[in-house]
């Protein structure tokens, strides 16, 4: 069993290898009880993690985003895919979007974001308290919306470009005038995003698919910080990244909220919304059926939220 | 770009450091060399070996002056056309219908001066306006329809003949007056003077290499100053050199023919302008994302239906351009013109290293694979061998160039 899922290795397994930038650093005996997942991610990492999350102080600002009774249905089916969703972020403030498979949640963001998903789409969007309309991806960008997709390889890289073309790619015009782009400017930002993000790469013309997945997700976020958003919805930000990499992205999502910016998160994974988010919303049946502050919630509250019929 | 400070650095550090990376300002080290320039100069490569063996069996015939000359004007037409199509093969489309179109704008532009008597001008207007609506058909068909590029443009190759065949009423026309064929058959001669030698011609082709060493240097200058890993001095002079030594034996040998051949020059305007539209523009950054990836291209925020309907506008007016070049050459315009063009102008891109996946492809590649194919056909012409076998030849040499450009590709595990 090859896994990241540290509880799922304590409790099934006899011995554990652990694994790093392709050398095996030790294998434990898993039979004693004495491994536990602080062990392993000691060997994984190279040293101990407090915790699985980095410390952050909320300061919540204005409000930034505010989504009003949104409404999408399917592109073909004749069922809406999310229904009325109502939901705001401020400045500074981590906002966690919890639901099952099928709540709607990605559907949510992509029909915001440019109106990437579904059709006849209602509802009203605020930045900044003002109305705005994000009829496609480029108004959404200019809005100050970006949107970090679900599957990286798919919907968010070009796998066979290199990270300076990745990192460049939804902000051409930053670098362009009259159309004609600055290729030395081009490779200064994803430079500077490299050493920023700590993107482990030779340089910025190596190609993307070579890279690891902690590395390529670094690559994804680069390019949307490189927009300049006011709001960030990232989708499932950590998926498929291993216990290191997972605590670099947290900690730079943390010092995105503490610039001012506002950041949502889509996850699965209810830990990560609990150790990263000031309020979490809860999408059930594209019904948004909760909003718990962090400090109240527990993963059976939510977990009965995400499963509640109606609102 | 927000600034970002950098977390305490135990933490990240600890977590995995990147290696130390080793910034050279050149290296020599023969073996990264030959493998870093291989995978990029594969077809360079094959290029110069094709031109010395069909040089050695033609007795050096196929490198004479008139050869040389011979060689421009018979292929510019499909080298006009393989601008277009690797654009559009980048971009994960394809044309089949630029046969088609060729003789269609060949045909309007023969009905026009040779029929109706208009000066070559308006045939030559009204080619390009012919492709460029053209262009505009397929491109509303690919792009805002959403039909796929091979379809639509098969429905075109089938249409647009069918269309030539009614404007010609299924007749040649012929001859064009003799404004009209100098453009593909006309030569720039004597500007400067010379003795038994075009200096003008000389003179053009040493601009353009002072030129491109100049371009190259800046080049290099920047990616030494962004610290980006450059080819040794003494290598990088190499480079220049060699191929400042082929442009202008090449020129030596044109001026020692009849001068610079019109086509040459409307050519290399194209491959210069093309070349840079798609390195160094907004627009072409957006042709190479949405063949890379088109959903990630989508979600970046590039007009994925703009760009798509305006690169089939371009081969079509590309197309135009070539059926003005071939009716030119051919002193008018046959109902069967443009035969097969498509698929040279298609293994010409494919030869230069686009892949069929999309995303990758660039103009002087093709242009280099144009030249092999021309080089091929006219060595195996020269030496008397057969039409059926030429085909062979032609057949393998598209299968194994392309099959050791994937394998090339995949070893280098495709990093720059």
């Amino acid at each position: 069993m090859i896994s990241h899922k540290l509880n799922e290795i304590t409790a099934i397994a006899d011995s554990t290898t652990v694994i790093r930038d392709g050398r095996t650093v030790e294998t434990l005996d898993m039979r004693s009880g004495d491994v536990t997942q602080e062990r392993i991610i000691r060997g994984m990492v190279g040293r101990d993690l407090d915790s699985f999350y980095p410390d952050r102080v909320s300061e919540p600002g204005e409000e930034v985003l505010r989504i009003e009774d949104w409404t999408v249905w399917h592109p073909i089916q004749p069922r809406k895919v999310v229904d009325g969703a109502s939901l705001n972020v401020r400045a500074g403030e981590v906002v966690g979007i919890a639901g099952l498979m099928g709540a709607g949640r990605t559907e949510l963001a992509m029909s915001v974001f440019g109106r990437s998903y579904g059709r006849d789409i209602s509802g009203r969007l605020y930045m900044h308290g003002k109305p705005v309309r994000a009829r496609s991806v480029a108004e959404a960008i200019e809005n100050g919306i970006a949107y970090a997709t679900e599957d990286r390889k798919r919907y968010g890289l070009n796998l066979i470009a290199d990270v300076r073309a990745n990192v460049s790619a939804a902000a051409l015009g930053k670098l362009s005038r009259a159309g004609w782009v600055n290729g030395n400017e081009e490779i200064k930002v994803a430079e500077e995003s490299r050493q920023d993000m700590n993107i482990k790469t030779r340089t910025v013309m190596d190609v993307v698919g070579t890279l690891s997945g902690g590395n390529q997700q670094k690559v994804v976020l680069s390019k949307w910080l490189f927009t300049d958003p006011d709001v960030l919805i990232l989708d499932e930000p950590t998926r498929g990244i291993d216990v290191g990499a997972k605590y670099e992205i947290y900690t730079i999502i943390n010092r995105l909220v503490a610039e001012g910016k506002a950041v949502i998160v889509i996850s699965s994974e209810l830990p990560e919304l609990l150790g990263m988010c000031d309020r979490i919303y809860t999408l059930s049946a594209g019904r948004i059926t909760g909003e718990v502050p962090v400090d109240q919630a527990t993963q059976e509250g939510l977990m009965s939220f995400m499963t509640k019929e109606s609102s | 770009m927000t600034s970002i400070k950098p977390p305490p650095k135990a933490e990240l550090a600890a977590a995995g450091s990147a290696p130390a990376v080793a910034l050279h300002a050149g290296t020599s080290d023969p073996r990264t060399l030959i493998m870093r320039n291989l995978r990029q100069s594969g077809i360079y490569v094959a290029f110069v070996v094709i031109v010395a063996l069909f040089a050695f069996l033609t007795d050096g015939v196929l490198l004479s002056p008139g050869n040389i000359t011979n060689i421009v004007l018979q292929y510019s037409y499909i080298l006009v056309l393989a601008i277009g199509m690797v654009i559009l093969i980048i971009a994960g489309h394809i044309d089949l219908s630029v046969g088609s179109v060729v003789a269609l704008t060949g045909a309007v532009s023969a009905v026009l001066v040779i029929q109706q008597g208009y000066p070559w001008g308006v045939g030559v207007a009204a080619a390009l306006a012919v492709g460029i609506a053209v262009g505009a058909w397929h491109g509303f068909w690919v792009a805002y329809v959403g039909m796929p590029a091979f379809i639509v443009t098969l429905a075109g190759m089938l249409l647009f003949r069918g269309l030539t065949l009614q404007v010609l009423d299924n007749i040649s026309l012929s001859p064009f007056p003799a404004d009209y064929t100098n453009i593909a058959t006309g030569f720039l001669n004597g500007l400067l003077g010379g003795q038994g030698y075009d200096a003008f011609t000389l003179f053009i082709a040493g601009f353009a290499v002072i030129g491109y060493a100049i371009s190259v240097y800046r080049t290099r200058l920047a990616r030494v100053r962004y610290q980006q890993s450059v080819e040794s001095f003494p290598l990088f002079v190499l480079r220049v050199a060699l191929v400042a030594a082929v442009v202008m034996y090449f020129a030596w040998q044109l001026a020692h023919a009849r001068g610079l051949p019109i086509v040459l020059i409307i050519l290399a305007v194209l491959v210069t302008a093309y070349g840079l539209m798609t390195r160094n523009t907004v627009f072409g950054r957006q042709v190479y994302a949405i063949g890379g990836n088109l959903s990630a291209a989508t979600l970046s925020g590039v007009k994925v239906r703009k760009v798509n309907f305006w690169i089939f506008v371009n081969m079509g007016f590309l197309a135009g351009v070539a059926g003005v070049i071939y009716s030119s050459r051919s002193n008018g315009a046959q109902p069967a013109a443009g035969n097969m063009f498509e698929l040279d102008a298609i293994a010409a891109a494919f030869i230069g290293g686009a892949a069929v996946a999309g995303g990758v492809g660039t103009v002087v590649g093709a242009m280099v694979g144009g030249l092999i194919m021309a080089v091929m056909s006219n060595g195996m012409q020269l030496m008397g061998i057969d039409q059926s076998t030429q085909s062979v030849v032609k057949g393998l040499v598209l299968l194994l160039a392309v099959a050791f450009d994937i394998y090339n590709k995949r070893r280098a595990g495709a990093t720059r």
